[in-house]
This record gives structure tokens, sequence and C-alpha cells, in this order.
């Protein structure tokens, strides 16, 4: 009362604006440092820093240093570039057919290879727009052999629409960082495609896929 | 001696820097006094109720993040209850119990967004909403734990939750209550004390507690007016008759009560995910459903005290395996009944005001 | 003319003598012309380039109080932003509407703009202002800051667009009001420096006006936060409100002038505030005028800053009333207690000693605190308090479990 509470919001500001663990803003892609952290990351400290390399340390005295920055994700984070597994996939389309958006599509033909429980299938055509995908995992829960995963990154804008459809020959080449959303094998063996580590197929499942004559032998044949 | 003056009519909106997103409201003004208001909608109608009708019950949820997009958590519960109601389905216990929490995490966050948005509308220059997004920002992170989304989440599935919570989870959200309480305190200190807010905001928008009562009005705006109404109280879903709560409520039901049941809830809220913390158990968190539930033919409607009041799914089944119509009660909209009453004979910055205070979403007022 | 000599090198007889000096005799009107023009030019040009600074260092510190970074990318710690935002706005495209008044629209910005630049020509930054002794200086400041009222009323009259015109309406209405307060509060400076002079006021500071004056200080800078239209007085602009009031339909460089205008005056006003109740450019122990000057601009800048950051805005009729109801009354309880302390104080040579001004000092803070107690009463604070809330009869609904 008579101004004293305009005072006391007055008071909680200038702590917003001192304390230094209040600030929140995450520079992307790179970030201004200066020269005490540009320092501490060559892990010296700053009067040697600044005698070794005097050029960073000056651009970093005059603020014009940056390093490349990013929050840490967490290892479910559902990102863009889908993780498929060419050896887990028998061309159900399961995924497709769960797609709530319908943007996943598939052409495939007899192989006469078998897996576990049926025919593998050559996967001729396996398009996914991610224009028009919404990221909502449907079709990596829908996949009953895991062989298609959330991918873990978020940068995969483009100047085109059509460069956003991923087609079979990006999924095969594109590194296996699978999210391991909906993958609780993947989480209970403590992987995290943030650190940069490829699963391959075998890792990426919940059993080891059996031989072809395993395959031939216990299912075909029965 | 009067002078001769002339009404005029302002359209405020569907471009306009405080309808959170595209209201407009036909509004007329003699001078700064407002005469006759007029709220026009649908500019954001994207046929969510129509698009559930060729979409399986499983598809459906991805449809309801995107009602009100500051509370995907409750959205996916409301339906989840609505199918599983629909279909006979009881999810097990800790599936029970991981929603509750996502609910009550989803509550604070969209809280926060009001409270930071109805600042912003008193023209604080973004500095209460920038704390509170910051605070937000930790529930977010706990949410992409939990599901691996930020804002549209489809955590929920009819029969339980996606996936229990990650390990680093139970940790986040330790945190989250030890430091909130003092977050919370610090908004109060910066806002309630405010002699500015508080000209501008108490005595603004009275809704007295029948007119709230006759225009179906529900939530915080409600329990503003000092009605005692909360449908996790009144008709306990999920585990809440578990959980031990208060009901916070307004005095009178003005802008400022608004504000003041919001915060109080938030404490609420924190009280409710300390308790589901301690209490949850172990076992499965989801039944084992078919991907394409094939409910039978009937009808079911079920609701959820979400963070702008009660939201329904009305659902009908013609036992195949998409809704044959699914009609959505959504809080926002209703809310916005008593626009007109509340706002006439006050002044442009106090519609502003009020307006920011029913907390309305566009995303749900449209569907 | 000129012919006294002056103590100061760049003020406008300085610069007459030498040119006229440069010129053959009998072309005394170049050497003014020529005089006026370099004063000008460096006047306008120092004022843009401070105000340039301003907006980076406004963008700065609300970003620190936000908890954000604010701009830090162009340039060493983001210093050449203002560059940046200027070569953005001169390559947008000037749009006038159909229907605008074309002459008034495009002279608003200007006549918003000149003001500001004209006050700056009076302002003491050493013993002389660009002027020199100018023997008028309150006097001029109040007209000329008033012109602004023109400014914003040309901008939101022209545009027609309901916003504009409502922003403007408001516009009016405050700047007038706010201008009486003003008045009266530097009445009660004028009554103790016994001089019209910024430079005469600034060297009768002894003790800063400030702690002589506490609530002549406090009226001022309320009012004159509420004249440059910054929270919580901003509801000309009223972003939330509005769009952004009487310049929504500007546009390109018209807008970057509006917006210049708009950033130049809290500037100007810590200015003129440090002249009037700061002691302005006076040595403070060792430390040098002009630094001291400084920094304590830069002190009042900040603070306005951090009240811009952290108050909402009033709403239009409580800006009224509390420039009618509240700083008129405090205004002149100041004036009246500075005149009573005058005429009992002011011995027979008409001088008053420091230590007079320390016991108005005294007498001043218990006035001011004794108003601010009384007029808050007054002003209806019983109205905002809580009350207790009581559960409605009205929830006793039954509500169907499932």
């Amino acid at each position: 009362m008579y101004g004293l509470g305009m005072v006391r919001s007055l008071a909680v500001t200038l702590k917003n604006l001192v304390l230094p663990g209040r600030m929140f803003t995450v520079q992307y892609p790179n970030r201004r440092i200066n020269v005490f952290d540009l320092a501490k990351r060559s892990g010296s400290n700053v009067l040697a820093y600044s005698l070794k390399n005097p050029k960073p340390a000056l651009k970093a005295l005059i603020g014009l240093a940056s390093v490349e920055d990013r929050l840490p994700q967490h290892p479910r984070f559902r990102g863009q570039e889908f993780t498929w597994y060419e050896e887990r996939c028998t061309g159900c389309a399961s995924c497709a057919k769960y797609c709530p958006l319908g943007i996943i599509r598939i052409v495939t033909s007899p192989s006469g290879a078998f897996m576990q429980e049926g025919e593998k299938y050559d996967i001729d055509v396996f398009d996914i727009d991610i224009g028009r995908c919404m990221f909502c995992g449907l079709c990596v829960e829908a996949c009953p052999y895991d062989a298609l995963h959330m991918g873990s990154g978020f940068e995969e804008g483009s100047y085109s629409r059509s460069q956003l459809v991923i087609d079979v020959e990006r999924l095969k080449k594109a590194p296996k960082l699978p999210s391991v959303w909906f993958r609780p094998q993947m989480e209970s063996a403590g992987y995290d495609p943030h650190a940069g580590v490829e699963l391959d197929w075998r890792g990426a499942g919940r059993h080891e896929k059996p031989s072809v004559h395993d395959q031939e032998e216990t299912w075909a044949k029965r | 001696m009067a002078i001769k003056t002339e009404p005029i009519t302002i359209n405020l909106g569907p471009q306009h820097p405080s309808t959170h997103g595209v209201f407009r409201m036909r509004v007329t003004f003699d001078g700064e006094v407002v005469v006759d208001l007029e709220p026009v909608f649908g500019y954001l109608h994207r046929g969510t109720e129509k698009l559930a009708e060729e979409r399986s019950y499983v598809q459906v949820v991805t449809l309801t993040d995107r009602l009100d997009y500051e509370s995907s958590m409750t959205n996916n519960l409301a339906y989840v209850r609505a199918v599983e109601k629909l279909a006979g389905i009881t999810p097990p216990e800790r599936g029970l119990y991981l929603r509750v929490t996502a609910s009550e995490l989803q509550r604070i966050a969209s809280h926060l967004i009001t409270i930071g948005f109805m600042l912003q509308e008193l023209g604080v220059f973004a500095t209460v909403l920038m704390y509170c997004f910051r605070e937000r920002e930790r529930v977010l992170d706990m949410f992409e734990m939990l599901c691996g989304a930020r804002i549209t989440l489809s955590y929920m599935r009819p029969g339980g939750v996606t996936q229990d919570a990650p390990r680093e989870f139970w940790p986040a959200l330790d945190d989250f209550l030890k430091q909130m309480p003092g977050y919370i305190d610090e908004l109060e200190e910066l806002i309630s004390h405010n002699e500015v807010v508080l000209a501008r905001m108490r005595n603004v928008g009275i809704l007295p507690d029948h007119l709230a009562v006759d225009s179906s009005i529900t939530g915080p705006v409600l329990r503003a007016s000092g009605v005692q109404w909360d449908l996790r109280k009144a008709a306990p879903h999920e585990v809440y008759d578990r959980m031990e709560f208060d009901v916070p409520i307004g005095a009178k039901g003005d802008t400022f009560d608004r504000y003041l049941v919001r915060i109080q809830e938030m404490r609420q809220s924190l009280r409710i995910l300390e308790q589901c913390r301690d209490q949850i158990p172990e076992g499965p968190i989801k039944t084992e459903e078919p991907y394409f539930i094939r409910p039978p033919a009937g009808e079911a409607y079920a609701f959820v005290e979400s963070p702008k009041g009660e939201l329904g799914f009305y659902l009908i089944s013609d036992g195949g395996i998409s809704p044959y119509r699914c009609k959505i009660r959504s809080p926002s909209f209703i809310n916005l009944t008593a626009l007109k009453e509340m706002t006439v004979g006050s002044k442009m910055a106090d519609l502003i005001v009020i307006f920011g205070s029913l907390a309305v979403n566009m995303g749900e007022v449209d569907r | 003319m000129c012919s006294e000599p002056t103590g100061g090198i760049l003020d406008f007889c300085s610069v007459y003598r030498l040119s006229a000096g440069l010129l053959p005799s009998g072309a005394e009107w170049a050497a003014f012309a020529l005089a006026a023009v370099f004063l000008a030019f460096i006047v306008i040009n120092g004022v843009v380039a401070v105000t340039a600074g301003y907006t980076w260092f406004e963008r700065r510190v609300i970003g620190r109080f936000q908890a954000r970074i604010g701009p830090n990318r162009w340039g060493p710690f983001g210093l050449l932003q203002p560059l940046a935002d200027v070569v953005k706005l001169m390559t947008k495209e000037d749009l006038v509407p159909e229907e605008a008044d074309r002459p008034v629209f495009n002279l608003a910005p200007v006549v918003l703009l000149v003001p500001a630049l004209a006050v700056v020509a009076f302002i003491p930054l050493g013993e002389n202002s660009f002027l020199g002794r100018v023997n008028v200086g309150v006097l001029f400041i109040l007209g000329i800051t008033g012109l602004n009222t023109f400014g914003i009323f040309m901008g939101g009259w022209a545009s027609r667009n309901k916003y504009a015109l409502l922003g403007a309406m408001r516009g009016v209405a405050m700047l007038i009001s706010y201008e009486v307060p003003m008045a009266l509060a530097l009445a009660g400076v004028v009554l103790t420096a016994g001089s019209m002079a910024l430079s005469g006021i600034a060297e009768a500071q002894a003790v800063p006006f400030a702690l002589v004056q506490p609530l002549g200080f406090l009226v001022f800078m309320i009012a004159a936060s509420a004249e440059m239209s910054r929270a919580p007085f901003d509801m000309i602009e009223a972003e939330s409100e509005l769009g952004s009031g009487y310049h929504t339909e500007y546009s390109g460089m018209k807008f970057a002038v509006f917006q210049l205008a708009e950033f130049m005056a809290p500037v100007v006003n810590s200015v003129i505030a440090t002249v009037l109740f700061l002691g302005g450019a006076e040595d403070v122990g060792p430390i040098p005028g002009q630094v001291a000057f400084v920094a304590k601009v830069f002190l009042l800048v900040f603070f306005l800053l951090w009240v811009r950051t952290t108050w909402p805005r009033l709403r239009v009729d409580q800006i009224m009333a509390f420039a009618w109801k509240g700083l008129l009354a405090l205004a002149l309880v100041n004036t009246f207690a500075v005149a009573t302390e005058m005429w009992l104080l002011l011995g027979a040579d008409a001088q008053l000693e420091t230590r007079d001004l320390w016991i108005m000092t005294a007498a001043n803070w218990v006035v001011a605190i004794a108003a601010v107690v009384v007029v808050a009463n007054l002003m209806g604070q019983r109205k905002i308090r809580p009350e207790a809330p009581v559960p409605s009869p009205l929830a006793k609904m039954a509500a169907e479990a499932d």
C-alpha cells in the first residue's frame, strides 16, 4: 500500500537482473562467449590462454567470439529424420496404415526370403513426406518388428517441399540414431542417440533376428 | 451543455495483438467506453469434430493435441476417458497416476501462460510473460522426457499412457516441486501487491456467481466468482479422489480474483504432484488394446477439469473403428458467453484485460 | 552582438566570432548563418547518435530484466544493432493510406522530432549551453516540450485509422493534463534557485534539489514520464490495446523518425531532470562535472527502464484522475511549502545559505511523506484492498460420477 507494493515489484525485477542463474535464453546454433568461458573451455586460465592464443582472446574480449551450442535433448525426443532398419523391415506397411495423415507410401515386391512370422518383401518405395508429418509417432508405435524409429535431429528444414520427402535411399543412408520413444528395450539398455553413437539393427529390436534357415525351420515349414 | 458525439465501431481482431489468436470482437465505443460488443469467431476452424469421424480411435488422440494447444495433456485425458467409457476399458493404476501427474504439470504450465499474457495485456512489456515462460520451460522439459514432444504431446492412449516415465523424470519432478513454490511466491511478490495492477484489475469485469452459473461457465473463471465447483472434487476422475487438495475461490469474481485463483491453483497442483510422486505404485501402465479399437455401438460422455474449465468429449460409436460422431464441449467457447455482460460499460483497456482473464484459447473455441 | 566574451568554446557566440573573423567584414549575416548551421549540425547529429546508443542500451537492459539476452549479434556486444535497425527501416516501403491527409501525415513526424531536438540546445553541458546563457531556459523547455502534442495528434488524425485516432485523442488529453503538475513542480525549483536560467539553477544547487524538494522531484519525474508516454503512462501507444496507437499507419523512414523522437524523449528528459534536480554538470568532489553529469543521466535512464519493465500501464481515466487529483495536489503542496520556507529563511541579502537548504530538506521530506499518505488515502486506496472469499451457495450442484 502507499506505493510500497510497486517498490516490491521493482525489487523482484532487480533480483532477476542481478542473479546470474535467472537468464534462460539459449543461443542457437552458436553463442557469444566471453574470454573467461573461452579459457575455461580450453582448460586453462585466462592469462595463459590469452598469451597462447591472443587473437581469439582479443575477439572474445570485444564480444565477437562465438562457439557452437545447443540445448541437451532427451533421448525420447521425437525427431525429424526417421531411422529405418532395412534388415528388420518385412514390408508389412503397418506404419503406412496407421499414419493418421497417410503420408507414408510403401511399394514392395516379393523377395522369397522369410522372417520370423512371414515373408520378407523387397522395399521398392518407402516415401515419408515429412513436410506434412506431425511427428506423433504412431507409425513407430505400429511397427511390429521395430524397424522404423523416430529420428533424433530437428534440422531438416529446406527450401523446397520436394526435398522434404524422405525416400528409401535416404532412409538407408541416414545415420542410425533412433529416438528411444516407444522403444523401452533401447531405453533400458541405456541408449542415448544424442551421444552420437550409431545403433545397428541388432540393438534396435526386442530380439535377435533369426537366420533365414531358422525361420524356414521354425515358421515357414510349419 | 452536452456535446453531441457519435459512437464508433471498431473491429478488435482478428489481427490484434491481444486477441489470443484470431478472435474478433465487433465493439462499439462511445469515446473509450464499450456500449456494445459482438464476438465473432470461426477463423481457426479446422473441423476437428468432422476429422475425428474418419480417424481410428487412437488416431484421434493426435487431433486433440491441437484443440487447446496450451494444455494438450488434459485434452488427451478427456478424449481417452471417453473412449474408455465407450469400450469399457479400465486402465491400470500406474497409468492413472501418470495421467494425473502429467495433467497437473500441464495445469501449471497453462496457468503460467494465462498469468503471463494477462499481465502482458495490462502493459508490463513482457517481463512477467518471460518469467512465466521460463518456469513453463521446465514443465515442457519434463514433457519431453515423458513423451518426446513439448507441445503436441499425444501421450495418452485408451487404456493408459504410451510409455512409463523415464528414470530421469522423477529427480526432475523432485527439483521442480522443490523450486516451484519459490517461483510462485516471486510471481506473487511481483504482481499481487503492485498498486497499478490492483487499480487495473480490482472491480473490473465483475462476473456475479448467478450469471456465471447461468452461462454454464466453468473452471477458474467460475471459481473466481465464488462458486466452489471443481470436477476433480465434484466428480473425481482418475485418482483424484485419493488426493488431498483445496479448491480455491475468489471473493467477488473480478479480474484480480481470476488471477489469484490461478496462482492458488498452481500451489494446489504442486500438492497433488507431491502426493502422486509418493503414492505411485509399480505395475503396468497400459492395458493391451488392439490398435483399431472397436467399441460396441453406444454413446459416452466423459469430462475432465482442464485448466480452462470442464472439457468434455461426447462420442457415439456404431461399432466401427472410428467414432460415428464426436462432439467437444470446449470450456473456452462456453466461457465466452458472458463476455458482453462483463464488458459493456467498461473502458477499452478493461475489455482487453477481461478478455485476457478469461484465458480462452482460439484453437479450442473454433475447434 | 556577442561583444562580451563567454567562457565556453562550443557555444553560439564563440562560433559566431570565429566565423566572423574568417569572413570579410560586412558579411555578418553569413557568419550568423554559418554558425547556426554548424551548431545545428553538431547538436542534431550528436543527439541522434546518443539516441542510437540509447536504443541499444534500452534493449540490452530490458532484455536482462526480462531474463533474456537482448541484441548481441551485430557488432561487438550488438552495438551496431541501431545501425541495422536504421538500414532495415530505410529499405521499407513508405506507405501512405489512400484516405490519409497527406501533408499533415508527412509533417507529423517532423513536428514531433523538432521540439525534442530544440530542447537540447538549451541544456548547459558545462557552464554554458550551446546557445550560451539563456535566461529563460525553464520557460522555453516547458513551452517547447508542449509542442509534441501537435505531432501526436497530427499523426493520429491524419492517418484515418480508428486505433490511431483513439491513441491521438488519449495523447492530447494526457499530455495537456500533465503539463500542469510539471510546470508547478518546476515552480518550486525556480523559487529556490531564484533564476529561470538552466545554468543558474544548476549552480544554485549546493544541495541537489532532488533532496531539497523530494515531492517536486517525484511529481516532475512522474509528469515527465507521462509527457514522453513511457510506462506506466504509455497509453498513447498501448500496444496490447491499440496496436501501436498514433503511428499505426506509419512505415519506413517516417516510422523511424517517430521512433527516434520517442527514444530521444527519455534521454532528453533525464538530462533536464539532471540539470534541474541533480545538480547538473557541477563537479562532485574529484569527479569532473561532465563525467558526473553523464553518470547521473545514466542512472535516471536506468531507473526509467526499470520502471518500464516492471509496472503495468494505467487506464486512461485513472491516468487523468491521477494527474488532476493526485499530482496537481502534490505539486501545489510542494510549491506552497517551498514558498513558505523561502519566506521564512530568506535573509536580508535575499540569498539562501547551504545551511538553509538543509533545513528546507528536512522540512520538505516530512511534508512529502505526509502529503503522499493523505493523497493516497483520498484517492481511494481502500478500494483495492483484498477481501476474504465467501463460498457461493450455487455450488451445491450434483455431478454424475462415472
